[in-house]
This record gives C-alpha cells, sequence and structure tokens, in this order.
C-alpha cells in the first residue's frame, strides 16, 4: 500500500528524474526521448491517486525542508491543486510524444537541452499545484520562470533572445517587486506562510487595505497574463511549439491562474472578498482584457500569435471566475482549468503540425488545404468547439457554471461578457476550419504530418468530448472547495 | 591546557595571524610563506568556531588585556553580535588563502610574496582586531593597522597595472580622512565622559543628554566610520581599490574589510549610544535612511553601466552595503537582524562571484571587462556555473542564501509600516538581475576565443566551497537566522 505522502512524492518526482537522467542518456535518442512519455504516465498514475484522496477527503502535509524557524518547503493536497496537477500531468504525456516528432520533424538543434529543461517546467508546475504555503508556491513559480526562458529562448537567434528577456523581465519583475512583498504582508499580517480553505486574512487585515494587497498579488501573478502584463505570453511564442502548447496553454498560465485562484480563496477566502468588495475592481479588469485580447486575436494573421490571444482571453475567464467571489463561479473557474488545458494544448498541437507539416505558420495560407489533412482540421474543430463552449464538447461545462456563479453574485454585466465573449471566440476560431474546407486552394502544398504528432493531437481532441461524459469527479472536486468554506 | 586556550581565545583570535605576519615575512620561499599563511587562517577560523562553541554556553565572554581590569585596562569582548563578523572574517580569509595560492605568483614579482602574506595576514589581524576589542581607541588602533596593510595590498597590483598606485593612494588618504575624523570623536567623547571602555561609555552617555560635545563626537565617529564601511556618498574609494587591487586581496576585501566597518557602525548606533535615544532614531532617518536608499540605488545604476567587471562587483557591493545599512535604520530587532544575515549571506555571495570572475580573468591575462568575456563561460563550465548560483544568490532568488536575507529584510521593513520600502528594495534587486545578466550572457552566448592555458584545480576548492555555502544556507538557514536574531537581541534588548 502507497501512502498519500509517496504519491505526492512520485507525481512531483518523476520529471525531476526525467530532467536528471535525459543528459546522461543522451547517446541513446529512442531512449531519451520517449524517457518524458514514460516520466509522465508515472506522474499522472500518482496524480490520479492524489486526487481521489482529495475526493475522500484525505489529506497530509509533507514537509521537505525547513529552512529556518517558520520557514519550510512543503507539499499538500487541495482540491484545486488535484485538479491542476492532474491536468499538468495527464497532458504531459501527450505532450512528451507530440515533442518528439515535433523536434524529430523539424531537426531542431540541442535537443537533449530542450528535453531536460521541458521536464523540470512540468516538475515545477506540479509542485506549484501540490504547494502548502506561500513560500513554496513562490519559490517555484520561480523555478518554472526561469526553467522556460531555455526554451522559450531555444532557437538561441537574435528575435529567439530578445523574446526570452522580454519573457523574463515582466515574469521575474512582476513577482519579486509584487508577489513576493505581497506574500510576506500575509506572512506579517497572519504571522504565518499557511492557506487555508477558508482564507486566512479575515480579522487579520484591515479591510480597507484588501484591495491594495489583492493589487499586489494580481499584478504579481504575471503568468495570469491580465492586462497590462500580458506581453510575455505573444512574445513566449517564439518558442517550438511543443513549449508554447503544454507551457504556454497548460503548465505555465495555468501555474498563473491556479496561484490567482488560490490566493483569492485560500488567502483571501471569497467571504472575505464579497464583504470588503476587495475584488471588484478585478471583475472589470478581467472582463475588459477578456474583451479586449479577443478583439485582438481576430486581427492576428500569425496562428500561434491568435491563439496566444486567445489563451489570455480564456484565462481572464478563470481569473473573473475567482474575482466574483461566489461558489458557483469559483467552482467554474477551476474547471475551466481542465476544460481550457484540454481544447488549446489541441490547437497548438494542429498550429505545430501545420508548421512541421508544410511550414504554414500563418492563416491566410491556409486556403483549401484542408482536404490535404482532414484529420489534423478535424481535431482543430473539435478543439474550438470546446473552446467556444458547444456541447457535447468539455468546455461547455465551464462556462454554464462561470454563468450561472455570473448571475448569482449580481453581476449580470459579466454575462453579456461572457456572450459576447463567446460570439469573438467562434469568430476567430472557426475562421481557421473555414478557411481551409471551404476556401479555394491558391497553391499546391504537401502536408506530410508525421505519426508521432498525429495521434497526440486526436487523442486530445477525442478527450474534450469525452470530458464531457466524465465531468463529474471533476465537478465533485470543485464543490469541495467552495462547499467546505 | 584546553581551559587556558579557552579563557584566551578572544585575544587569540586576533594574535594568531598578527604574529604569524612577523614570521611570515622572514620566508622568502612562495610555498612555505603560503603554507604557514593558510596554517595560520585556518587555525584562526578554528579558534573562531571554538568561540562561537563558547558563546552559545556563556554568550559574554570579556577578556582584561595584561590583566588590567576594565575601565582602565583594553578589554577585548566577543559577544553574539561579535562573534557574527568573526566568523565572517576568519571563514572567508581562510578561503580566499586557499585562492589565493596560484593566483598571486600570476600577478605579483616573486621576491615580495612572502611581505604580501604578511601583509594580508595583517590586514585579517587588523579586522579581527577591529570586531573583538572593546575599547574605543584601540579600535582606532586595529582600524589603522587593518586599512594601511590594506592600502599596502592593493597597491601590489600595480605590478599589473600601474593604476593600482592611484587606487591605493585614492584609498590611503580617504581611508585616513576617515579614521582621524572617527579619533576626533573619540577625543570629543573622552573629553566628556573621562573613558575609552565603550561599555562604560554606555552607561555614562546616559547621563550627559543632549551635550553638544556629545553630539558632535557622535557625529565624527559615525562618520568617520561610515567613510571605512563605504557607505554611499563616502564609498569613493572602494569600487577603484577592489578593481585595481591583486585578485586575491579583491576577494578578502570584497568580502570582508566593509563588514567589520558595519558591525562597529552597528555597535555605535545601537549600543554606545543606545541611551540617547532621540539622537539614534533622528541619525536613523534623516541620515542612514535616505543615504542607504541612495545606495541601493546609484550602486545598482553604475553597475548596470560599468564595463569593468571587478568594478562592476564593487558597485554591485555599494549597494548591498546600502541594504545592511537600511536594514539598520529601519531599527527593529527584526531589522537589525536582517542586517547581519545579509552581512553574512552578502560575504559569501562577493566572495564566490569575485573568486569566479577572477579567476576566468586568470586565464586571459588581461583586465576583466564585458568584452574580453565572450564565450569564456563554455571554455570554463565550473566556474561558469558557480558564477551564476553565486548571481542568482545576489539577486536573492528563492533557495540561495541571498533570498533568506531578503526574505527577513523585507518581512522587517513590512512588519514596521514600510511597505514602500520593502517594494523599493525589490525593484533595485530586480535591477540587479539586469547586469549579472548582461555577464551571464555574454560569458555563455557570444562566441570567443579558446583559452590555451590549461584549468588549475586549485582555484576550484574555495570557489566550489563558498558556492556550496550559498546553497546550503538558502536551503537551511537556521544558523543564521537564530545567530542574527541572538545578535539583534543583545543588541537593542529588550527595548523594542
Amino acid at each position: 500500500m502507497i501512502t498519500i505522502e509517496n504519491f505526492i512524492l512520485i507525481t512531483i518526482l518523476s520529471p525531476l528524474i526525467v530532467c536528471v537522467l535525459t543528459p546522461f542518456i543522451s547517446k541513446n535518442t529512442i531512449l531519451r526521448d520517449f524517457l518524458g512519455p514514460i516520466g509522465g504516465m508515472i506522474s499522472s498514475w500518482g496524480a490520479l491517486n492524489i486526487m481521489s484522496s482529495a475526493l475522500n477527503n484525505q489529506n497530509t502535509t509533507l514537509e521537505i525542508i525547513k529552512i529556518a524557524e517558520g520557514i519550510s518547503i512543503g507539499f499538500d493536497i487541495t482540491p484545486l491543486g488535484a485538479i491542476f496537477g492532474l491536468v499538468a500531468s495527464f497532458l504531459w504525456i501527450f505532450a512528451a510524444i507530440y515533442s518528439v516528432g515535433y523536434m524529430r520533424g523539424n531537426k531542431e538543434k540541442n535537443q537533449t537541452r530542450f528535453y531536460a529543461f521541458y521536464a523540470i517546467a512540468v516538475h515545477a508546475a506540479l509542485c506549484i499545484a501540490y504547494a502548502s504555503d506561500l513560500l513554496t508556491l513562490f519559490i517555484f513559480y520561480e523555478v518554472l520562470t526561469f526553467s522556460t526562458y531555455p526554451l522559450v529562448a531555444h532557437k538561441q537567434n537574435e528575435k529567439a533572445q530578445k523574446a526570452g528577456r522580454l519573457y523574463m523581465s515582466i515574469l521575474v519583475g512582476s513577482s519579486v517587486i509584487l508577489l513576493l512583498p505581497a506574500i510576506i504582508w500575509v506572512w506579517v499580517a497572519t504571522g504565518s506562510l499557511e492557506m487555508s480553505q477558508n482564507g486566512v486574512l479575515d480579522g487579520k487585515l484591515d479591510g480597507a487595505y484588501a484591495p491594495l494587497l489583492l493589487a499586489m498579488f494580481v499584478f504579481g501573478i504575471g503568468k495570469a497574463a491580465l492586462m497590462p502584463i500580458h506581453k510575455w505570453l505573444p512574445a513566449a511564442m517564439v518558442a517550438p511549439t511543443p513549449v508554447s502548447a503544454l507551457l504556454h496553454a497548460v503548465a505555465v498560465v495555468k501555474a498563473g491562474v491556479f496561484t490567482m485562484l488560490i490566493v483569492l480563496t485560500n488567502v483571501f477566502g471569497i467571504d472575505f472578498l464579497a464583504k470588503t468588495g476587495a475584488s471588484e475592481w478585478l471583475i472589470w479588469l478581467a472582463s475588459f482584457t477578456l474583451l479586449a485580447t479577443s478583439i485582438i486575436a481576430i486581427y492576428k494573421d500569425d496562428l500561434k500569435a491568435r491563439l496566444a490571444y486567445s489563451t489570455i482571453s480564456q484565462l481572464s475567464y478563470i481569473t473573473l471566475g475567482g474575482a466574483l467571489a461566489t461558489s458557483m463561479a469559483t467552482q467554474g473557474a477551476a474547471l475551466h482549468i481542465i476544460t481550457h488545458a484540454a481544447g488549446k494544448i489541441t490547437l497548438f498541437f494542429v498550429a505545430g503540425a501545420l508548421y512541421v507539416g508544410a511550414k504554414i505558420t500563418k492563416i491566410s495560407d491556409l486556403n483549401g488545404h484542408g482536404i490535404s489533412a482532414p484529420l489534423i482540421f478535424l481535431a482543430f474543430f473539435v478543439g474550438s468547439l470546446s473552446i467556444i463552449g458547444v456541447p457535447p464538447m468539455v468546455g461547455s461545462w465551464s462556462k454554464f457554471f462561470l454563468m450561472l456563479g455570473a448571475a448569482d453574485s449580481g453581476y449580470v454585466v459579466v454575462i453579456g461578457v461572457f456572450c459576447i465573449s463567446t460570439i469573438l471566440n467562434a469568430f476567430y476560431l472557426m475562421e481557421i476550419p473555414a478557411r481551409a474546407f471551404f476556401f479555394k486552394k491558391e497553391k499546391e502544398i504537401n502536408i506530410k504530418i508525421p505519426k508521432l504528432i498525429l495521434i497526440p493531437t486526436l487523442i486530445t481532441s477525442f478527450l474534450t468530448i469525452l470530458l464531457f461524459f466524465l465531468i463529474e469527479p471533476f465537478q465533485n472536486l470543485t464543490s469541495m472547495i467552495v462547499s467546505r468554506i | 591546557m584546553i581551559d587556558i586556550l579557552i579563557k584566551n581565545l578572544p585575544i587569540i583570535v586576533v594574535l594568531c595571524p598578527l604574529m604569524m605576519s612577523l614570521l611570515v615575512v622572514l620566508i622568502p620561499n612562495i610555498f612555505f610563506s603560503w603554507a604557514l599563511t593558510t596554517l595560520s587562517t585556518f587555525l584562526t577560523f578554528i579558534f573562531s568556531i571554538l568561540l562561537y562553541q563558547e558563546i552559545q554556553i556563556h554568550s559574554h565572554i570579556s577578556y582584561a588585556l595584561g590583566k588590567w581590569m576594565p575601565p582602565i585596562g583594553i578589554e577585548y569582548i566577543i559577544d553574539k553580535v561579535a562573534i557574527i563578523p568573526v566568523i565572517i572574517i576568519s571563514g572567508i580569509s581562510f578561503l580566499a588563502t586557499i585562492f589565493a595560492y596560484k593566483i598571486m605568483p600570476e600577478e605579483i614579482e616573486k621576491k615580495s610574496i612572502s611581505k604580501v602574506y604578511s601583509l594580508w595576514l595583517l590586514a585579517i589581524a587588523g579586522l579581527l582586531g577591529l570586531v573583538t576589542t572593546g575599547d574605543a581607541f584601540n579600535l582606532f588602533v586595529f582600524l589603522e593597522i587593518s586599512s594601511l596593510a590594506s592600502v599596502a595590498l592593493v597597491a601590489m597590483g600595480a605590478h599589473k597595472d600601474k593604476q593600482a598606485l592611484v587606487a591605493a593612494y585614492n584609498y590611503l588618504i580617504i581611508g585616513a580622512v576617515g579614521a582621524t575624523l572617527y579619533v576626533i570623536g573619540v577625543g570629543l567623547l573622552y573629553g566628556v565622559t573621562g573613558t575609552l571602555n565603550m561599555a562604560d561609555l554606555t552607561n555614562r552617555i546616559a547621563d550627559l543628554n543632549n551635550n553638544r560635545a556629545l553630539i558632535a563626537g557622535f557625529g565624527f565617529m559615525i562618520i568617520g566610520i561610515m567613510v571605512k564601511a563605504a557607505v554611499f556618498p563616502l564609498h569613493i574609494w572602494l569600487p577603484r581599490a577592489y578593481a585595481y587591487a591583486p585578485s586575491a586581496v579583491s576577494v578578502l576585501l570584497a568580502a570582508t574589510a566593509t563588514k567589520a566597518s558595519l558591525y562597529i557602525l552597528a555597535r555605535i548606533l545601537f549600543s554606545i549610544f543606545e541611551n540617547s535615544e532621540n539622537l539614534i532614531n533622528n541619525t536613523l532617518l534623516f541620515v542612514i535612511l535616505p543615504l542607504s536608499l541612495l545606495a541601493i540605488f546609484a550602486g545598482t545604476i553604475m553597475a548596470i553601466y560599468e564595463k569593468d567587471i571587478k568594478r562592476l562587483l564593487a558597485h554591485s557591493s555599494v549597494a548591498q552595503i546600502g541594504y545592511i545599512t537600511l536594514a539598520f535604520a529601519i531599527g527593529t530587532k527584526a531589522s537589525i537582524a536582517a542586517g547581519f544575515i545579509h552581512m553574512f549571506n552578502h560575504a559569501i555571495i562577493k566572495g564566490g562571484l569575485f573568486i569566479a570572475i577572477t579567476s576566468i580573468g586568470f586565464y586571459i591575462k588581461k583586465r576583466v571587462t564585458i568584452n574580453n568575456l565572450s564565450g569564456l563561460g563554455r571554455e570554463r563550465p565550473i566556474t561558469f556555473f558557480c558564477f551564476v548560483i553565486c548571481s542568482l544568490s545576489l539577486a536573492g532568488l528563492p533557495l540561495t542564501a541571498g533570498f533568506i536575507s531578503k526574505l527577513y529584510l523585507i518581512k522587517a521593513s513590512i512588519s514596521s509600516d514600510g511597505i514602500w520600502i520593502a517594494i523599493l528594495i525589490l525593484m533595485s534587486s530586480a535591477l540587479s538581475v539586469v547586469y549579472l545578466w548582461k555577464i551571464i550572457e555574454v560569458l555563455w552566448m557570444r562566441e570567443g576565443k579558446k583559452i590555451v592555458k590549461k584549468e588549475n584545480p586549485t582555484i576550484y576548492i574555495s570557489l566550489i566551497i563558498i558556492t556550496f555555502l550559498n546553497i546550503y544556507f538558502g536551503l537551511d538557514a537556521s544558523l543564521v537566522v537564530n545567530g542574527s536574531f541572538g545578535a539583534a537581541d543583545k543588541l537593542i534588548g529588550d527595548l523594542k
């Protein structure tokens, strides 16, 4: 019988072991390449078990290192963390297989380095998911930023280095200047770095300071990509597509919104937020980001850039859900972590497949190519429907709960925001399959998509349909985030 | 036997390098003079460890020199505060001596090596005396011993670059002005109180509220020490001295010299003048606090625009000294503890950075400027790796020692309602990433020449130890944190 502590260790350590082993077996490329998927399977096995114990209300705290009195690195299980951990580790399996196809198909250099940092980024994301206190969260938040830099600047040309610098300066700058003092402020106010299900600040912090502290958190968590600190995400698109797919649609950005939700629910507590009205401005900021980036996305002809802006918009859904400070909205926000991850990773997989198969990066070059690669565009179509929120794709669930939450909170305008955004989503995402299938072909290109790319893409797109029917355990889990309050 | 040793430890710590320095000068052989120096610094380090253990039991050790009882005679005091700089100085000087073995003969004429080691030990003895003495005038003596020895050491850089003479001259003049100011202050204090013993001074000052001579004396002392501690804007001697000194000397000075003076500053502010609360609070608020903030930003910005790497690190030291004085300026127990934590951590960080950079410079045989470093990181991966770790530590990233200092400094400033100070501190530490990143990028990303010279393993010993310390004290900081809180406790007692 393996204890919960050991499951946490298995989940977070397997990507780390993959990272450590990769340089040593770099000669044997087959072994090296498939270490990632294997690590992903072991890791998500652990994450599944953690999720089941979270469902059974079992909890544990695992202290790894005690740095000094009151400061330690430790892990525990929260419903939200169990969800994010499972999403990150499970999608890593497919992203790892996909990246083998992508790196080989593109004949990229420095593949060993790529796989090593890819694994350590997943490790950091999982540590964030199971972090038991704010300091552990912060530490691995930073590890995640630093481990993704070599991936963003992978091409090592002038453009990649410039983008890498922007990426680092925004993420490190915002987290160090705002997030760290915000965390320490909580530490000073409450006397500990612990978080709890009901929030820790009620009664410890003067309500008048709450909006300021919240602002420090919101703008300090740059990974959640709220305007005006969203610029790093489009810049990060110079990275190879597997990075954009797993990290900049799932692990990194979800770590951002996960941190945001944890702060809103477990540090402030939604009762405290509702009482002080501290998050009201956040509702408007998130709504604005949501709509503005959707509109920007329409004007982007570069496929990955469009997906990046779409991601920013979708992340704002989650922040918005948390800021509404009702149980239904929080539940919707937590579910959106899963549903958006499944949908968006598919879309990025397709973007990368088109690049490997035909070096297509622009949407306007897609005209009429649907027939030559029907499966890949079908996958894109399914993924898009999920993002838009059409049943029977899983994306419909989270939008449903978010809208209920908006109605619950009394901010009727927000329902309108969701509706408009849905229309905009449909507008900018549907253009791609529409061009591929219905427009006239301009030039003949032979699209050859490697199997290692095609299969993971099809699986994740199928996942968006499958999850629609399997949402119950996740829904139970998300209801636990708030029902204990 | 052991008993006698332990009873005399406070003076032995100072005498060991002092006596050895007289011996070393007589040995012309390069290896033996180095070996004796290493032995002496090693013994000093062991003695200070013994002292540390002794402090855990007795918490205050007083030693009356020549059995002349204080306050008449000269007293040596080791308590929970003094032990911190003692450990820093003895530990770092041991590592720096190991590092010096190969690099010293490269930069200095062979025939003067034993003299250099003699000066080296003299400087260490001066610094140790500075922090152990309990007598205000004796402190001046050690201040001069360490300064003059350091000036001579800096001047030794002239073999490689004649500019070192100018740097040493600057250091000499400014240092002498600082020392003079300090001694004038001591004179004034002696005039009004009639004592030189620090503990005695504390008691007698209590009866002399608002005495003009006292205030003037305080001002002179503080400014004199601030010159020595390179508190902005009295730091102008420091960048040149660090840049043109021989490599090993840069390491020694950067990691230890200013720490001793900062400790003296804390002693004057919180121990000798603890009873003149108004005076101290005004000084902290209107002098030390603004100067520290200026130092933090000026040092960082100058470092960003600097091309010469040793000078760049020196500017960064000015900023880091600013953090320490800022911590003192906030003036709560938590913040003073944070100051001591950073004092310790900065010593291992800057020591590591200087060792890494000068050992890369060792291969290129030129002044270490940004452009000379292209691609050298890839040639010397171990050195580069250590440099990166120490840089991360300097920038205060998690899991390194530097993070612990930042954490406690920010916590202290937030708990005394200074959230804006916290944000300023963090902004400057984010800025410090800019200049560190500049170096790392050049070292790793740019194409450069191949190094013909073979690697020298002796350089790595101290580098790896010090890098390890940077990580170790980031993961298990309880030793440093408890020690510093003990020191802060002792300094401002139950007042706040």
